[in-house]
């Protein structure tokens, strides 16, 4: 028996030294260097609530990206058929994602129908008649591709998020794909969420059109809008009141150039009243392109377009070659920087909404912290005390267990990465009142077997005996609603389903095997008469 | 140190019908007053919406930061204090826009109290969507842990103990969404927290009581039924009560000092585990002996 209490009593110490070897990096914020270099040296990880971040639930508009698609595909189309002589009569988008065309008879239409099955192998043909003695096809793109074009749309969403993330500079930020069409992000400890926000959610489609100046603006307004033209907005701001008005333009709708062919984009300022702006350097087709489109175009006003707002419209002076331009513009400087990090990480494949956005300064998560750690401590010095009067020496055992509990809670936490959150701590406040549950269930029969007038000896064995299969019973039920907690739990929630599980289990360890250690000890080597219960 | 008497031996059993009673008025009060108050008071997780947390480092008003809101257009914004120096600004609708309602809040009230004067504490902002998603995941997750629990108390027990578990379950679960109801309290997504954790600890009361009457039960195969029962509930009285008093204890530190945040999760707890204490004494075991009357066991038929 002195064996046996040996060897569980060396279990139980390399346990406890286990969990502090992990729960040491969170005590202390000067490790050793050989420490850092071969031992673990992640701290417990704090939930967002607790260190404060942002956490934003987005979702991809990847209907947005089906239909961009299909544009192109449509005006592909179009292009092949003149190309082709193949004669037509229209073609339009007609859902988003199927295209309409109509054929002045029969022959152009069947050449369609073989071009098409030739060139176009994502299409397939919805329907092919003559309706009111037209010559209609509708195609539609195969729903293959059209999932594949939106799972890309995400994985391109994520991606460029990322690299926007990156560049603004925040350090641990998490970017997790949800569900077919959500990304979550999760920026820990981000100072200005405003602008945060506004960087990872705008689409930043730079574009590049011409003005239309041929025609007249106000007849426009008045809802004349010429063919091929479109009104767009752009906005001034008033240098002495300082307010944004809105400014209408009249755009030609053809882009002719996108964000797409950059290289590069920076901020730079402007010599003469130190104004920032955003310095483009073209890749070298781009270059190619805006050589040509510039020397096309000298005298007319070249609009830059950023999701469908005009930027500015300046007049093309001479043909830029070399492949540089600028954007300039009444820019903070950290606009002027955004903008040049959302232009340099490419414009999202399609638009975002945010569905669900979670943010907590600095500031209230240390509360948070503070009032945690102050809660838990008044818990369990309550509850120590309690069960130290209710229960005299075996109480103290309990409460030996108890903190070997906690202990054993924090270093697990460190060891699985697990995120602790404020639900969380409360989650360990309630393992502190649950886990000496154990100890009083076995030190009742205890105290029942002695009344029954077995000795010390035969009525912990008895004690321990019965008690044992209804702590397991209780504790499973437990687990198994914590688990629902798990499944169900966003963030902070999940953090509570953590520590409650990690406690329960913890307490069956401390609050059966390690008291009964103590127990053996004093009953077989102590030869005690009676318990203190 | 006792607080129950070892020799106790309350009629448990004898109380039944009023017990039933009690807890059928209990949940036809909850009902109703959910019903009074066209549904539960959603917080912005379930029902969509924008919450900011707001510090002021200067003196304010409530009337003033309505003032601020007027050219915003969200009259119809409910505007808490919240702690000395804090509000809480909730907003029914939520807003994707990216500058969001959480920066026109900012902007509103930086211009009317001046720069630095307000601290952006929290934000929180659910979309419809989003919310919709909550409220099924968090009924889906309360039904299958009451199935859950059905399922693991058949298997280690009886059927008609299951039962009994989880009636007493449905009960705990209905009453402190009941008591929600009845102050008007917000019940969000911690709130569910709670309620799944009062449904782990419920049951976790009952299985200690079912335990003893198991044990019980198999010493004195001819002791009726109702007397085993109400002497395992004697029995187990002490401990019942004890773990409730040491959870109790711990929660109304959390209660007190947790911060407000943590506020109404600690206070949903500490309603749960007193109706759920009551239950495991007066509903659960009872209701395995109404079971036992309308279908007695195939063990003790054999007898």
């Amino acid at each position: 028996m002195i064996k046996s209490i040996r060897i569980r009593a060396a279990i139980t110490i390399v346990v406890c030294l286990v969990a502090l070897f992990y729960l040491i990096p969170s005590l202390t914020n000067d490790l050793p260097e050989f420490w850092k270099k071969n031992l673990p040296a992640d701290k417990i990880h704090l939930g967002l609530d607790l260190q404060g971040g942002m956490h934003l639930v987005l979702e991809v508009d990847t209907n947005k990206a089906l239909e961009g698609t299909i544009e192109r595909m449509s005006n592909d189309i179009k292009e092949n058929l003149m190309e082709k002589k193949i004669r037509f009569r229209s073609i339009s988008q007609a859902k988003n994602d199927s295209i309409t065309l109509e054929f002045p008879d029969r022959p152009a239409r069947e050449a369609f129908e073989k071009l098409l099955k030739d060139s176009y192998p994502d299409f397939e043909i919805a329907s092919s008649e003559v309706r009111d003695g037209r010559e209609l096809v509708i195609i539609r793109i195969k729903a293959k591709r059209a999932a594949e074009i939106k799972k890309l749309a995400v994985e391109q969403g994520l991606e460029t998020i990322r690299n926007r993330v990156d560049q603004f500079g925040i350090s641990e930020p998490e970017i997790i794909p949800q569900g077919d069409d959500r990304i979550i992000v999760q920026l820990p400890g981000v100072k200005d969420p405003g602008r945060a926000k506004n960087l990872i959610g705008r689409t930043a489609l730079l574009e590049f059109k011409l003005l239309d100046e041929d025609h007249n603006l106000a007849e426009a307004m008045k809802g004349n809008i010429p063919e091929g033209d479109v009104i767009a907005y752009g906005s001034q701001i008033d240098r002495d009141s300082g307010r944004r008005t809105q400014v209408p333009y009249l755009v030609k709708n053809k882009t002719l150039m996108t964000g797409a062919s950059l290289e590069t984009a920076k901020v730079s300022i402007a010599d003469r009243f130190g104004e920032p702006y955003v310095a483009l350097k073209f890749n070298a087709q781009g270059a190619q392109d805006f050589d040509r489109i510039t020397g096309e175009n000298v005298k007319k006003r070249l609009a830059i377009v950023l999701d469908g707002v005009i930027h500015s419209a300046p007049v093309i002076q001479e043909r830029i070659s070399g492949g540089n331009a600028q954007i300039t513009g009444s820019f903070t400087m950290d606009e002027a920087k955004d903008l040049a990090i959302v232009l340099r990480a490419g414009a999202l494949p399609a638009p975002v909404t945010i569905l669900e956005e979670r943010t907590v300064g600095p500031s209230l998560g240390q509360d948070s912290i503070d009032k945690g750690l102050w809660s838990t401590i008044i818990g369990l010095m309550l509850v120590v005390l309690f069960m130290m009067i209710y229960y005299k020496a075996s109480g103290v055992v309990a409460n030996f267990a108890l903190v070997l509990n906690i202990i054993i809670l924090f270093g697990a936490l460190a060891a699985f990465r697990a995120t602790l959150t404020l639900p969380g701590i409360a989650g360990i406040v309630l393992v502190i009142g649950m886990a000496v549950d154990a100890n009083v269930l076995i030190f009742e029969r205890i105290r029942e077997e002695v009344r029954g007038g077995k000795t010390p000896r035969a009525s912990i064995e008895a004690g321990y005996s019965k008690a044992f299969l209804t702590i397991l019973d209780s504790n499973v039920t437990t687990l198994i609603a914590a688990l629902f907690l798990f499944g169900f739990g966003t963030g902070p929630v999940k953090g509570f389903a953590v520590t409650l599980t990690i406690g329960i289990i913890a307490s069956m360890f401390t609050a059966i095997f390690v008291t009964r250690i103590i127990f053996d000890f004093f009953v077989w080597n102590r030869k005690i008469q009676t318990i203190s219960v | 140190m006792e607080f129950i008497k070892p020799d106790i031996n309350f009629d448990f059993v004898g109380k039944m019908k009023l017990a039933f009673g009690i807890s059928m008025a209990m949940i036809i009060i909850s009902f109703a007053s959910i019903v009074w108050h066209g549904g539960l008071n959603y917080g912005i997780d379930f029902a969509g919406g924008t919450l900011v947390q707001v510090k002021f480092n200067v003196p304010f008003s409530i009337d003033k930061i309505r003032e601020a809101f007027r050219p915003m257009g969200i009259n119809n914004s409910i505007i808490q204090q919240y702690g000395p120096q804090e509000i809480v600004v909730r907003i029914p609708e939520g807003d994707s826009d990216l500058k969001g309602l959480s920066g026109r809040v900012e902007e509103a009230l930086t211009n009317a109290f001046g720069k630095n004067a307000v601290e952006m504490r929290r934000v929180e902002m659910v979309g419809p969507k989003v919310g919709k998603d909550l409220t099924k995941k968090a009924l889906l997750a309360i039904l299958f842990s009451w199935i859950g629990m059905l399922i693991y108390i058949a298997w280690r027990f009886e059927f008609r103990y299951a039962a009994g578990g989880i009636l007493a379950l449905v009960h705990d679960t209905i009453i402190t969404i009941g008591v929600f109801s009845l102050l008007n309290k917000e019940f969000d997504l911690t709130i569910v927290a709670a309620l799944l954790t009062i449904i782990g600890y419920s049951i976790n009361d009952t299985i200690v009581v079912f335990d003893r009457i198991r044990e019980n039960s198999r010493k004195n195969i001819k002791q009726p039924l109702s007397e085993i029962i109400n002497g395992s509930i004697n029995q187990t009285l002490s401990r019942t009560i004890l773990t409730s008093l040491t959870v109790i204890i711990v929660l109304v530190a959390l209660f007190l000092f947790g911060g407000p945040v943590i506020h109404d999760f600690a206070f949903a707890l500490i309603v749960g585990i007193v109706v759920g204490t009551y239950s495991s004494i007066f509903i659960a075991a009872p209701v395995v002996l109404a079971w036992e009357k309308w279908q007695p066991s195939k063990i003790r038929r054999k007898k």
